[in-house]
């Protein structure tokens, strides 16, 4: 553990187009184990926040529990932010995203807190397609009680104690596709040429964008019999596609070769550009999406990248047709009409 | 770009940025952090034996180690590497001479003769001393120092601060012949020494002989170092009210200051070139603004204007600094009418000039088209093979602490001439890595950043010390704002050794950089690497330091640059392939194998 951490940064390093250094975008210092993934998602996160300019007090970021959940803690220290109960990281989203639509919200949970305690809370936040980035730090073990295995840990997967795990798994990408989450993907906290670029299409998505990122636990979980262990995810991972992210006002430069090269636009006119190595295969396509995985699980590969991308998806503002103003900013006089606007509500289902 | 070789023993000797800027190669941050310590003996040692002379130096070095404070990239001044050096003097023991080496009873049979009593003679006394050396100086002061003697003034160099360090190395048993200026080389060498130093400095002062009126004015216009020595010696007690300082380096900043002191009401200082382009130090330049000297910038000497035989005035022509592609700078006259300043008496300080009237051209010594001895590359060997040359007199001027670096130099020729051996084949310094960690979090060295800026230091009152030329100016700092200083040093010696087998590519060093010195990248030229980096590595005489391929195919590269060495990477590193180690570089000096 760390406990200090100057206040130097490189005089080099430029602003981004708000006007924010990447400074303003840190958190306080980690108390995770020493080479922990959670660690290196989060860096991930607030560099993904830098480039896309996302001013830091327009982000919210909540969690629920366990190492992961620590993470509010250590990012963001200018957004607002909410470390929840176990499990209810959700419900807080919903519930704050129901009182302001104009934030980022950010939900940060782990495997544990996801897949096992808070299955109800995520299945639902997934089905009403609630407008947040949902990371999901998978390490596939409990490393705050010690590292008893997960929902999400493989069967056979062998941790520090050295017995294999004898349950199935809970693929949380393959249940979000079905459940009608908006954006899929699944990345390694190892990879951040592949996590930043998909965090920032999340962001920019609309309705829920569910990101799985293997997150290696170095203290319980990172043996040679793991399937979470960064060597173990180096060798069996195979990428979807190679993908950029092109925020709406860049100008888009580069050239691929045609019939490898996927194209979605998202709601704010971003592009998310898809080279793939298999043409037949299309990210938009949820059926499809769930044969890949399964595919690769069969062969003992990991795939990762974007599963899965509905740009038609709609939000639960737009489902529940809610008030495009947030709630949190009507005063009295727009939540209460008065008599005769009562009365003429009133009159019109007479 | 091949993976750096942390073994070749320049890498991290580089890293130590003042070490490495300081000609005799100081360790700095070890002394540094032996006064945060308040073991000023220690820190005191570690200077003598590397610089000889840390009481003076912590006054009136020429400080090329702090442009080159890392501490300086990071925030805007670099630390006061210079003032804490004069700490650790200032509080040093009584009798630190007990430290010192022994001077053996029984001699190694070798005489040495050292010409001129200055710090590169001084130096080489001090290192053959020891090994059963018998040394003779001769100069023609009345004591030892040199030019720290005649030409630094005594408020910024106390006489009691010199005769202490230049007392300590006579009374290590050198035979001294004061009062003794050497007029023939040939008579030296008829004495059979075993070697002959010459450490002369550059005793003449640059003159302006052909400027109208020079000869007129004769009687009220000196050179810049004779005067001062003049002073010194207290052949000179007072000056005219209005002077005019010529020259813009430091020579000229002490005559100035010396001035003012003397008697002079009215003293500015005319340089031709820029302001910008003096070469005298900023400190003290600063010095002498705020002691009310004005700088007269882009003013060309035209004449000296002398009327009924005194000396009334200058003329000045004015021009600007122009630039051409190459950045070669010419000085265009503005057209302007000829500027006039009044004045009692000019200092001229123009510039030195190395001078051996009294060697003989057939004694065999070669000198060059400049003047200068011909000397054998690095080994200070004159065309005679017994007659060394070091200081200013080798190269001409520079400063103290080059002249330093020259004596031990020197001195090691010397010894391996004396005992028969190739020059060539020199001793290297002595280098040492040693791990740092004391636990998950805790470290042999003090690794939080401190925030704070430089210290100021106090000076004396103005209106006081004006008065009396002897006054020292700078009080130097205390030992609680020495302590404060001594927190802003980065310990740059305490390298982050990495061991790529060891690393698990985690990313948690990266992340957990303040500066993102780190990345894991493909590899690269470095011109390429270089603009690949997560932060912007622009200056190229900071190395990057490049691992053997990863598992992963990519490749480890640190940008030296601005990295605070605070050791974060290394407490977040899972596998320890982050290392800190303090990394220690010893000059070699006479004697050593």
């Amino acid at each position: 553990m760390t406990f200090f951490r100057p206040s130097f940064r490189h005089p080099d390093l430029p602003p981004n187009e708000s006007g924010y250094y990447l400074k303003d975008y840190e958190g306080g210092i980690s108390t995770l184990c020493a080479g922990c993934g959670h660690d290196s998602t989060n860096a991930a996160i607030i560099q993904a926040c830098f480039e896309l300019s996302i001013p830091p007090h327009k982000i919210a970021k909540i969690s629920g529990i366990g190492c992961s959940s620590k993470s509010p803690a250590y990012l963001l220290g200018k957004a607002h932010g909410f470390n929840s109960v176990h499990g209810r990281m959700p419900s807080i989203v919903t519930g704050a995203n129901m009182a302001n639509r104009d934030l980022l919200y950010l939900g940060i949970s782990g495997d544990g807190d996801t897949a096992s305690i808070g299955m109800g809370q995520f299945a639902h936040a997934v089905r009403r397609n609630l407008n947040m980035v949902y990371i999901m730090m998978n390490n596939g073990c409990y490393g705050l009680t010690k590292g008893q295995y997960s929902a999400t840990a493989d069967k056979g997967s062998v941790g520090k104690k050295g017995d294999p795990n004898l349950l199935e798994s809970i693929d949380l990408c393959e249940i979000a596709i079905q459940l009608g989450a908006g954006f899929v993907g699944r990345s390694f906290s190892g990879d951040k040429r592949q996590l930043v670029p998909m965090l920032k299409a999340a962001m920019s998505h609309t309705g829920m964008a569910f990101i799985d990122v293997i997150s290696p636990c170095v203290t319980f979980n990172n043996t040679p019999g793991s399937t979470k262990s960064y060597h173990w995810v180096r060798e069996h991972s195979e990428a979807t596609n190679t993908f950029d992210y092109v925020p709406f006002k860049q100008e888009i430069t580069t050239d691929y070769e045609d019939g490898v090269t996927e194209s979605v636009v998202l709601h704010d006119s971003s592009v998310i550009h898809l080279h793939k190595t298999d043409s037949s295969i299309h990210v938009t396509d949820r059926r499809q999406a769930v044969d890949a995985l399964e595919e690769h699980k069969k062969k003992g590969l990991i795939l990762t990248g974007v599963l899965y991308i509905d740009p038609d998806s709609e939000d639960t503002h737009h489902i529940l047709n809610t008030s495009q103003q947030p709630l949190n900013t009507l005063g009295e006089k727009d939540l209460c009409p008065g008599n005769e606007a009562l009365q003429s509500i009133n009159e019109s289902c007479r | 770009m091949k993976p750096t070789n942390i073994k070749d023993i320049e890498y991290f000797h580089k890293v130590i940025d003042c070490q490495y800027a300081c000609p005799a190669h100081t360790p700095v941050p070890e002394y540094i952090r032996l006064i945060r310590e308040h073991r000023y003996d220690e820190a005191y040692m570690i200077n003598w034996v590397s610089n000889v002379f840390p009481g003076i130096l912590g006054r009136v070095c020429d400080r090329p180690c702090e442009p080159a404070c890392r501490r300086s990239r990071v925030e805007d001044d670099p630390v006061a590497i210079c003032r804490l050096k004069r700490v650790a003097a200032d509080n040093r023991k009584e009798n630190i001479e007990a430290y010192f080496p022994p001077i053996p009873e029984q001699k190694n049979g070798k005489k040495i003769a050292l010409i001129g009593g200055g710090p590169a003679s001084l130096t080489v006394a001090r290192d053959l001393l020891p090994l059963g050396y018998e040394v003779d100086l001769y100069d023609e002061q009345s004591t030892g120092g040199g030019f720290m003697r005649s030409q630094v003034p005594a408020f910024r160099l106390p006489e009691r601060v010199l005769k202490e360090e230049v007392g300590y190395i006579l009374d290590m048993g050198v035979t001294t012949h004061f009062n003794h200026y050497v007029t023939s080389m040939r008579d030296m060498l008829a004495k059979d020494y075993d070697a002959l130093f010459v450490g002369t400095g550059a005793p003449k002062g640059r003159d302006l002989p052909d400027l109208p009126g020079r000869q007129e004015g004769d009687a009220s216009i000196h050179l810049g170092i004779d005067w001062l020595a003049s002073v010194v010696f207290r052949h000179i007690e007072s000056i005219g009210k209005k002077v005019l300082v010529l020259g813009g380096g430091n020579t000229a900043m002490d005559c100035c200051r010396t001035a003012r002191r003397l008697g002079g009401e009215d003293v500015r200082i005319v340089v031709r070139s820029p302001k910008a382009e003096m070469k005298a130090s900023p400190w003290e330049i600063e010095d002498a603004e705020r002691e009310d000297i004005p700088i007269y910038e882009n003013h060309v000497p035209g004449d000296f204007v002398v009327e009924q035989g005194k000396l009334v005035g200058m003329h000045f022509e004015k021009v600007e600094a122009r630039y051409d592609d190459q950045g070669k700078r010419t000085l265009v006259p503005t057209g302007e009418p000829h500027v006039f300043m009044e004045c009692d008496e000019v200092l001229v300080a123009v510039g030195q000039l190395n001078s051996f009237p009294w060697i003989e051209e057939d004694v065999g010594i070669e000198f060059d088209a400049w003047g200068l001895p011909v000397l054998k590359d690095d080994t200070f060997q004159s065309s005679l093979e017994h007659v060394f040359f070091g200081g200013d007199a080798a190269f001409g001027p520079k400063n103290i602490i080059t002249a330093v670096a020259h004596g031990h130099e020197a001195a090691i020729s010397i010894d391996l001439f004396c005992r028969g051996e190739s020059l060539a084949v020199r001793p290297l310094p002595k280098v040492h890595l040693e791990g740092q960690k004391m636990g998950v979090h805790d470290w042999l060295y003090h690794n939080q950043i401190d925030d704070e800026h430089r210290q100021s230091v106090p000076v004396l009152d103005k209106a006081k010390s004006l008065k009396d030329r002897l006054l020292e100016v700078e009080l130097g700092f205390g030992q609680v704002v020495g302590h404060t200083e001594t927190l802003r040093c980065l310990n740059c010696d305490v390298q982050t050794v990495f061991r790529v087998e060891e690393c698990i590519e985690c990313d948690a060093c990266v992340d957990a950089c303040p500066e993102r010195c780190i990345n894991f990248i493909d590899n690269a030229t470095e011109e390429e690497l270089r603009t690949r980096l997560n932060a912007p590595a622009k200056e190229l005489d900071q190395d990057l330091y490049v691992s053997d391929v990863l598992p992963t195919g990519r490749v480890m590269v640190k940008d030296e640059n601005v990295c605070l060495h605070c050791g974060i990477c290394a407490e977040r590193c899972p596998t320890s392939a982050w290392e800190m180690q303090k990394y220690t570089y010893k000059i070699p000096l006479a004697g050593h194998q």
